[in-house]
């Protein structure tokens, strides 16, 4: 029995002494979406400059807002999106880097600086990381004819064969993009003109989803679905007969980018991983890894694949990159009535 | 006849919708599509990159290590606590109970947050001691539910006896009380390992940075999709764990044998 307890001792403490250890030497803490690099750019990042990354993962920014506003954990980089990005430059989360640690921005496309701008002005804050459309994945034998707009989503010779996104913004983005408006839009009739639709279309919706689409579409069960553009390549490759369309009213661009946090530690840590990150050679790494398209035009040059290089889904032209626009974050209380609507409008 | 088949159909059936879901993931384990829905052709090549994933496996390593650990320390403060309480006047004894309580009573979620909120306060940075400080906390109560009611059934005088034939406390506590109760002490410890295995929201909201457990690091591969290496891990687990059931279930088997024959 002693000899039990004294062993159990000795465990406790070599194991309490494990889970503290501390290898000293640089370190950066980075805290970013859950399988949204390659983990093997890290080891590189550590043999290169000698920094070890402490990675941590989070699952939606609703998740990782608290957490670093709380101080709960204090995190060098981390990878919003879009809006959310917006919300902690208005709260005074954000440190603005000194871009002359960071050369390697001059491989991010001008195209998706620009659209930065639409919640980080003057791109003060932000380097864009991946970035993505949202559009409809269709299986085409299911369909009568080619998609082209959104209209098919409420449209009742499909009922019961549309997959909606059970995400609000998108869902709202969806019907004031049909309706003609800005997906950004806080003008009270036009927001209710969205919920009657997205009502009138609630019966003709097989499942709201939103990670539940791809296997769904795979596995044929429904013809039409909402997807990012990011996934829609892994779906094609999975059932050929799947299409992604960006539809001729206009969708949303999402920008996913890095940020450094005002009470970071290792801010030049911090600096020095963004550079790292915007290595052509690097963001190639990644982009293969986890396939959403990447703003780097180094790393779109190195790709060796012509179909992905070319692919309309991954890289899509100008013409409709010009009719995408960035989610803004709309504050506390029009956020709210959002929410509000969307209960509304699914019957809850 | 039709009684029995009713029966049997009955069994079947539950059965089925406790096992289909995991016999799913097993099959699942084995397919070379990533897809859930498609079947691209059989192969072992998720358990080879199982124990090539160096985070997936040092969630493995963390969620045991906490479990044990956590099990083990609150079993021996729960013991401890229950023998206290135990010897309390009907009172305070009424109020500790009440107390002990509230953990298991409360959501997950309050607990989680809770705990959050007061590491933040006292400025102790969150990290792998605080998921394991965290566990022993709500794990305790359970140890003590596990041991009272054999404290209860113990003859009180065994203690006064062995005292008085001229054992020490701590020799009379170890020699006579413990084995007494070392099945009420055995359950808690158990009860405690799988109830800290099976967390995920307390230790969502108390982990520190790169410290993850099973539950939280399949929770962030939901975005992207859960990896085919997490099915072949729990159908190892799985399996695992029913190989010991059954060791289990032959030794008690086997030790009953003997008393039935004499």
């Amino acid at each position: 029995m002693k000899k039990l307890l004294a062993i159990s001792a000795l465990l406790i403490v070599m194991v309490l002494l494990a889970g503290c250890s501390d290898n000293g030497g640089e370190k950066v803490y980075v805290y970013n979406w859950g399988e949204y690099l390659d983990y093997e750019t890290l080891e590189l990042f550590k043999e290169r400059t000698g920094i070890t990354v402490v990675y941590e993962e989070f699952v939606q920014n609703e998740d990782m807002y608290p957490k670093v506003e709380s101080e709960a954990v204090i995190y060098d980089v981390v990878c919003p999106s879009d809006y959310m990005i917006q919300k902690m430059i208005e709260n005074d989360l954000l440190y603005a880097p000194n871009f002359d640690n960071i050369p390697n921005i001059k491989y991010i496309d001008e195209t998706y600086l620009k659209s930065s701008e639409e919640f980080d002005p003057g791109n003060k804050y932000s380097v864009p990381y991946c970035w993505g459309t949202l559009g409809i994945l269709y299986n085409k034998t299911m369909v009568d004819e080619p998609i082209d707009s959104w209209g098919v989503l409420f449209d009742e010779k499909y009922s019961g064969e549309i997959l909606m996104i059970d995400s609000v913004r998108d869902a709202f983005a969806i019907a004031l993009k049909y309706l003609g408006y800005d997906l950004n839009s806080t003008n009270e009739a036009e927001l209710e003109e969205a919920k009657a639709l997205l009502k009138k279309q609630y019966p003709l919706v097989q499942a709201y989803v939103v990670d539940e689409v791809r296997d769904k579409m795979i596995g044929g069960e429904a013809a039409i679905g909402v997807i990012y553009s990011g996934e829609a390549i892994y779906t094609s490759r999975e059932n050929p007969d799947l299409e992604y369309v960006v539809p001729k009213e206009g969708s949303n661009v999402w920008i996913d980018g890095w940020v450094i946090p005002k009470n970071s530690k290792n801010k030049e840590n911090a600096e020095a991983f963004i550079n790292f990150m915007c290595d052509p050679e690097i963001a190639l790494m990644n982009f293969n890894y986890i396939t959403y398209s990447t703003p780097n035009s180094g790393a779109w040059n190195l790709i060796e694949d012509e179909a992905v290089k070319n692919s309309p889904v991954a890289f899509p032209p100008q013409d409709i990159l010009d009719r995408c626009t960035a989610y803004r974050y709309l504050g506390e209380e029009v956020e709210a009535n959002y929410i509000q609507k969307w209960y509304e409008a699914k019957g809850e | 006849m039709v009684k029995r088949f009713f029966e049997r159909f009955y069994i079947g059936l539950i059965l089925v919708f406790l096992y289909a879901p995991i016999i799913i993931l097993i099959v699942l384990s084995f397919n070379s599509s990533k897809s859930r829905s498609k079947w691209g052709g059989f192969t072992l090549h998720w358990y080879k990159e199982l124990f090539k994933n160096q985070s997936i496996m040092n969630a493995l390593y963390t969620t045991l290590i906490i479990a044990f650990l956590s099990a083990l320390i609150a079993t021996i403060i729960g013991t401890a606590a229950a023998i206290a309480i135990n010897s309390m006047k009907k009172t305070p004894r009424t109020i500790m109970i009440a107390i002990t309580n509230i953990p298991m009573l409360n959501a997950d979620i309050v607990t989680g947050i809770s705990l959050m909120l007061l590491f933040v306060a006292l400025r102790y940075t969150l990290g792998f001691t605080s998921v394991l400080i965290s566990h022993i906390t709500f794990n305790i109560p359970y140890v003590i539910l596990s041991v009272m009611p054999k404290l209860k059934q113990l003859n009180p005088h065994t203690y006064e006896a062995a005292l008085d034939l001229g054992a020490s406390p701590v020799y009379a506590f170890f020699r006579v009380i413990l084995p007494d109760i070392f099945p009420g002490v055995f359950t808690g410890f158990f009860l405690a390992f799988t109830m800290s295995l099976d967390d995920f929201v307390i230790t969502h909201f108390t982990k520190g940075p790169s410290i993850n457990t099973l539950s939280t690091k399949i929770y962030t591969e939901v975005r992207k999709g859960i990896k085919p290496e997490i099915y072949a891990l729990s159908t190892l687990m799985f399996i695992t764990v029913l190989l010991l059931l059954i060791i289990i279930n032959r030794r008690s088997a086997d030790k009953k044998e003997p008393v039935r024959r004499l």
